[in-house]
């Protein structure tokens, strides 16, 4: 059974005005429990709109979301309920951090649950550790941090709420490249230890590349492909029709396949090497062609 | 959705009112309401209307804009026009059967009929101003128009650097609210229940982000402005001159004939007001 999943969920604003658009497009998808997927698409496809309904911060124009197979919708009043089994972590979450100290600002989301101060702080703390935020940092201003502890214990504010699947939109904008290997590594590592499911939106390919098991491509308001990393990064050619593109190492190997060697299109370099290996000892590799 | 609140009315065109001298269509547009009020007959008042209507029309503005410019003082033209229905003076039309005092006459008929065309003219001049004239445009040229209060010492360029500055920001603050509070609604805050107390507790996970973003952006706009060696009005040049056409002087001239014929009104014929 899908943890999460859209019926012809469609999303329009501004109904009813000459500047109406819709967004989202009777897209219709589900999440898997305890999978890792990732979603792709250019900006203005969607994908932002798409993940906002899924918590329940904007209600489908049409169309409906189920959380364990049920319509969030339901019962309007218990949408807060949503939003803690479906964590959301926006772009930049750094900007929502306000209280006096960090640790006070992770138990927002918990005490907003209506945990107690113990519980909320040992669910701040263990969250705090999964992100990789030093203990002694837990009781300094959260405006004292640097950019990438921010982000951290932005992070860590959403993570104690223990929620069944995490949604992060791009959550490695901004960082230098060591900051967003270790973000992405222990939301990774996360994923594994906790077993939820976890939801990546990236401009990144090389990010969903290595992390994702599942891909959803969204382009001009439709899901337009939904299927294994693998799958979805062989279709490069179309990939690069909606302003995509693939990993640089899987677009090498396309391009070596479409002249018609016998590769495949690997998403790692590491597998790459693998697949290079054979062709340079046969010595098919010629120059020039 | 705080997005929906739109400030500021400009809306872009080419027609000639658009085209117009900012400034002139400011000191215009004092002129037309200040003799909206000299108009005292409906003979002087027809001559601003049918001024008016061609002003509207020229401006390319659909009606409907101005009808819903309208829409937002509907009140108090009906709260003054009632008001004025019992003061007046001449022969009794209605009387109140409860309260002798309140009588209807048909000179107070006719002074609601002629302050209601005032208010609703007042507001359709003043917004053929908002609406044909951008923000940018607005504060340039009350900068030049109050250049002379620099011998005060008022700093008049520091005053409207700041008002479009602050117009330039509305629109970036209000999308910053929308996403802080999606951020916090996503962690569970509860912004639409409770009593008065407990909701302006729920504005302080959304208000110290948005004070804390806003110092942020002021700092960063200062130092760009900086970096490209901004230093107040002093010798500073302006990239869009403020130009007087013919199109300015004819509109100068234009209006100076009908409020010409407006003063003709004003003595040859009795006042509406009684």
């Amino acid at each position: 059974m899908f943890v999460l999943e859209t019926k012809d969920l469609t999303y329009t604003y501004g109904a009813g005005t000459p500047f109406q658009k819709t967004a989202v497009d009777h897209v219709s998808f589900g999440i898997e429990k305890g999978e890792f997927l990732g979603i792709i698409g250019h900006t203005g496809s969607g994908k932002s709109t798409l993940i906002q309904t899924l918590n329940g911060l904007l209600r489908p124009t049409s169309g409906s979301v189920l959380l364990k197979g049920k319509d969030i919708w339901a019962e309007p009043k218990k949408i807060r309920s949503v939003r803690f089994q479906v964590g959301m972590v926006f772009q930049y979450p750094e900007h929502q951090l306000f209280e006096e100290t960090v640790l006070k600002d992770i138990c927002f989301g918990p005490g907003n649950m209506g945990l107690g101060t113990e519980e909320s702080e040992a669910r701040a703390r263990q969250a705090a550790k999964f992100v990789g935020l030093d203990e002694d940092l837990l009781n300094q201003s959260p405006f004292e941090l640097s950019g990438g502890q921010k982000r951290r214990a932005a992070i860590a504010g959403v993570i104690a709420m223990d929620p069944d699947v995490l949604i992060l939109d791009e959550p490695t904008a901004g960082l230098d490249p060591q900051g967003r290997d270790r973000l992405l590594e222990q939301i990774s590592q996360y994923h594994k230890v906790r077993g939820s499911t976890v939801v990546l939106v990236s401009h990144s390919m090389e990010d969903i590349a290595r992390y994702a098991d599942r891909v959803l491509v969204m382009n001009k308001g439709k899901a337009v492909m939904l299927d294994t990393t693998e799958r979805v990064f062989a279709r490069g050619r179309e990939l690069e029709g909606m302003g995509l593109r693939v990993p640089q190492i899987t677009s090498i190997l396309l391009y070596l396949q479409e002249k018609g060697y016998p590769v495949h299109p690997v998403l790692t370099v590491d597998e790459a090497v693998e697949e290079l290996r054979p062709l340079l000892k046969k010595g098919r590799v010629r120059h020039g062609s | 959705m705080v997005r929906d609140i739109t400030l500021g009315q400009y809306i872009p065109g080419k027609s000639m009112i658009h085209r117009m001298d900012p400034r002139v269509k400011i000191a215009l547009t004092f002129v037309f309401i200040i003799f909206l009020f000299v108009a005292s007959n409906f003979q002087g008042i027809a001559l601003m209307i049918a001024l008016m209507l061609a002003v509207l029309a020229l401006s390319g503005v659909p009606f409907g804009q101005y009808f819903r410019s309208l829409k937002a003082i509907i009140v108090i033209v009906l709260f003054t026009a009632v008001l004025n229905l019992f003061y007046g003076s001449g022969t009794v039309v209605w009387r109140c059967p409860f309260f002798p005092v309140m009588q209807i006459t048909d000179g107070g008929i006719g002074n609601a009929v002629f302050i209601s065309i005032r208010i609703i003219s007042l507001i359709l001049f003043s917004s053929v101003l908002t609406f044909t004239t951008s923000p940018t445009q607005l504060t340039d040229a009350l900068e030049r128009i109050m250049k002379p209060l620099k011998v005060l010492h008022v700093k008049v360029h520091e005053i409207s650097m700041m008002m479009t500055i602050a117009l330039r920001f509305v629109p970036t603050l209000l999308e910053e609210t929308d996403k802080i509070m999606s951020a916090q609604k996503a962690r569970g805050a509860d912004l639409e229940s409770g009593g008065l107390m407990q909701r302006i507790r729920a504005l302080v996970p959304i208000l110290i982000p948005l004070f804390v973003s806003s110092f942020r952006r002021a700092y960063d706009l200062a130092m760009a402005m900086e970096c490209r060696c901004y230093h107040g009005g002093e010798g500073r040049t302006r990239m869009k001159q403020l130009h007087m056409t013919r199109l300015d002087t004819a509109a100068i001239v234009c209006t100076a004939v009908f409020c010409a014929g407006v003063l003709f009104c004003v003595f040859r014929f009795p006042a509406a007001l009684r």
